[in-house]
């Protein structure tokens, strides 16, 4: 490593010499900052997980618009829609076809625990409206009381899941009503429920009789091939007689529902909090072994400085100290961080995973977090005068 | 007034004070001397007689600030700080605690010795290190830390840190203090050697009177000024009457 280092810094490797000299002292420092890279990988994995699991009920669906009450900050959230205004959509010649979205929580008591699944009610024909992946399913769902389930919502076993098929279909009762599933899809437990559930529109209103057909919560649209979905989006604010209404593209929405969970619900900001302090730890762990360091060798700077050594020689070890610390202190975080996003997750079954993404910018973040405490630490060494050592 | 070539340093008029206002104390007054290429100069004198102003000074670690001093023909007074580094490069200085830095081993603080010069390639670097600490005998401790290294041992080593860039001058303060008797006379013998046969001049501050008799020349400090400027023999007649 020496050698290694040597060669690429044209010089002796002072500043690995330096902290590899006390072995203790180095190996807490790396874990310090593997701590740090811990605490940021957790926090980035929740808030990642956040994201995708916000996201994915869109995935559930294909649409190029979508109309939602005004206090519908996520796709589980907000008022009704009146139908009428799906009626009034489709008037526009750029809007093809539009489907009403039904969306609740229903409760399964499954003994001794109860889940609670996100359910949507859609209608059974309009495939055009499903996920490729689910539209094969939806004839299952014109019988009466009929579901698709989520295989990986929490509370369901793999070989229960494994064994719902439209011949096999799992019974459970909810409110009174006996639903069967006849098939699954993946989905997944996520922040506002264990899973989800897909029935259509009737199903849905015999579970919910106090919910009327005419008003779904939300109304999607398909718009004609080639067309801007933005500008039909306005076109149908001004066509609109609810001006209340909010008339977005579906990608915008999905973007608006990831901005709202990440930065106005509690959880978001925690997240996002926590990862700040991982940061700051970061920071403050890298700068406390650089400056004490420094405070350690201030005699044999100063006789550097005495030889003739100048500032760049100095701000160099420092650096190369910072560099080290951070590039093997993100290794065993690395280690340390997907074991227990993958524990997590398995735990959770939130989509709690490293990603490339997430290790990449973890490691560029330690990089520059160690470059600033090591900036912040080379004031120090203006500390060492050589005319101190006589 | 010119600097002859063959002298290394040249003091002319140098007053210097430490503090300011009520507190201003002049430490040193109108010295003068110079000092000849390739001698052994013994700077002697009680505490706080300024013997360790005078070395910074000339090592270039403080600023003149009044009087001349010409190092290696370069005037210090108002010299850049630029100047002052790039002339410390061609100076060696040995500390009383030997000051070697405890993360490398004696080759490798040897070799900083060279590198500090920059334009020396690892390999030269490393044969220059390995030669000067076999010159002061201790080619068999090249890569012990300085921790397991004896006192004298580790004054060899910074001596051979001191010598290996061959510079023109080498200030040494107080290298024996920390030595007993045969260490302290095997590290001057060695300094004074090799600094003749590198043609090295030094001037070395020391308390010790067993020095005394191997200098070529004694300068004698009290009360910031010099008081005797002589050859051995008399100098310690007259310190010692």
């Amino acid at each position: 490593m020496s050698r290694l280092l040597q060669r690429l810094f044209g010089r002796l490797p002072i500043g690995w010499l330096q902290l590899t000299h006390n072995r203790t002292r180095f190996a807490a420092a790396i874990a310090g900052v593997a701590f740090a890279n811990v605490l940021v990988f957790v926090q980035l994995g929740i808030m990642n997980s956040m994201a995708v699991a916000t996201l994915r009920p869109y995935e559930f669906f294909r649409a190029d618009i979508i109309i939602s009450a005004a206090d519908a900050n996520a796709i589980a959230d907000g008022g009704n829609v009146a139908r009428q205004w799906m009626l009034q959509a489709l008037a526009n010649p750029d809007v093809i076809a539009g489907m009403g979205l039904f969306v609740a929580n229903v409760p399964w008591d499954r003994g001794q625990t109860d889940i609670s699944l996100t359910t949507f009610g859609i209608d059974p024909f309009k495939q055009d409206f499903i996920s490729p992946k689910i539209a094969a399913d939806l004839n299952l769902l014109q019988v009466n009381d009929a579901a698709i389930l989520d295989r990986l919502a929490r509370g369901i076993t793999r070989d229960e899941a494994v064994a719902i098929r439209p011949q096999t279909p799992l019974s459970f009762e909810t409110d009174g009503r006996t639903i069967k599933a006849y098939n699954t899809f993946s989905g997944g437990g996520g922040f506002g429920g264990d899973g989800y559930m897909l029935v259509s529109d009737q199903t849905f209103l015999s579970l919910f009789p106090a919910r009327s057909s005419a008003a779904p919560d939300h109304i999607l649209l398909r718009t004609r091939p080639g067309t801007s979905v933005d500008e039909v989006s306005e076109q149908l604010r001004g066509q609109i007689s609810d001006s209340s209404l909010r008339i977005r593209s579906y990608a915008d929405a999905m973007a608006e529902d990831l901005r709202y969970q990440q930065t106005r619900r509690p959880t978001g900001v925690i997240f996002g909090f926590g990862v700040f302090i991982g940061i700051l730890v970061g920071l403050i762990i890298i700068y406390q072994v650089l400056s004490t360091d420094v405070a350690d060798h201030l005699r044999e700077y100063a006789t550097f400085k005495a030889m003739g050594y100048g500032s760049r020689f100095f701000l160099g070890i420092v650096f190369e100290e910072a560099l080290i610390l951070g590039v093997f202190g993100f290794i065993p975080g690395l280690i340390v961080g997907t074991t227990i996003l993958t524990v997590m997750a398995k735990v959770t079954t939130l989509p709690l995973s490293m990603t490339l993404v997430m290790a990449a910018s973890v490691f560029v973040g330690t990089i520059a977090v160690s470059s600033l405490s090591g900036a912040i630490a080379t004031r120090r060494v203006a500390a060492a005068d050589p005319a101190d050592l006589f | 007034m010119e600097t002859p070539d063959r002298d290394v340093i040249e003091v002319r008029g140098l007053n210097h004070w430490f503090g300011i206002g009520d507190a201003r104390k002049q430490a040193l007054y109108d010295l003068n001397f110079a000092i000849e290429a390739g001698s052994f100069t013994v700077l002697m004198g009680p505490s706080g007689s300024g013997k360790t102003t005078v070395l910074t000074l000339l090592g270039c670690l403080r600023g003149v600030q009044d009087g001349s001093v010409r190092l290696l023909g370069e005037q210090l007074n108002g010299a850049r700080e630029t100047t002052l580094m790039t002339l410390r490069r061609r100076l060696g200085f040995i500390f009383q605690a030997h000051n070697l830095h405890e993360s490398l081993t004696a080759l490798q603080n040897v070799i900083m010795g060279v590198q500090v010069h920059g334009d020396v390639s690892d390999e030269l670097a490393h044969k220059a290190a390995v030669h000067v600490l076999e010159l002061v005998g201790l080619s068999d401790r090249i890569n012990y830390l300085p921790a397991n290294l004896s006192g004298g041992q580790k004054q060899r080593v910074a001596v051979a840190r001191a010598l290996v860039g061959n510079p023109a001058l080498v200030l040494a303060d107080e290298p024996t203090a920390a030595l007993d008797a045969d260490s302290a006379s095997e590290v001057v013998d060695l300094l004074k050697r090799l600094g003749r046969s590198r043609g090295t001049t030094t001037l070395l501050v020391t308390h010790d009177s067993r020095i005394l008799e191997r200098a070529d020349r004694i300068l004698v400090l009290e009360d910031g000024r010099v008081v005797s400027d002589t050859a051995p023999r008399t100098a310690q007649k007259r310190h010692h009457p």
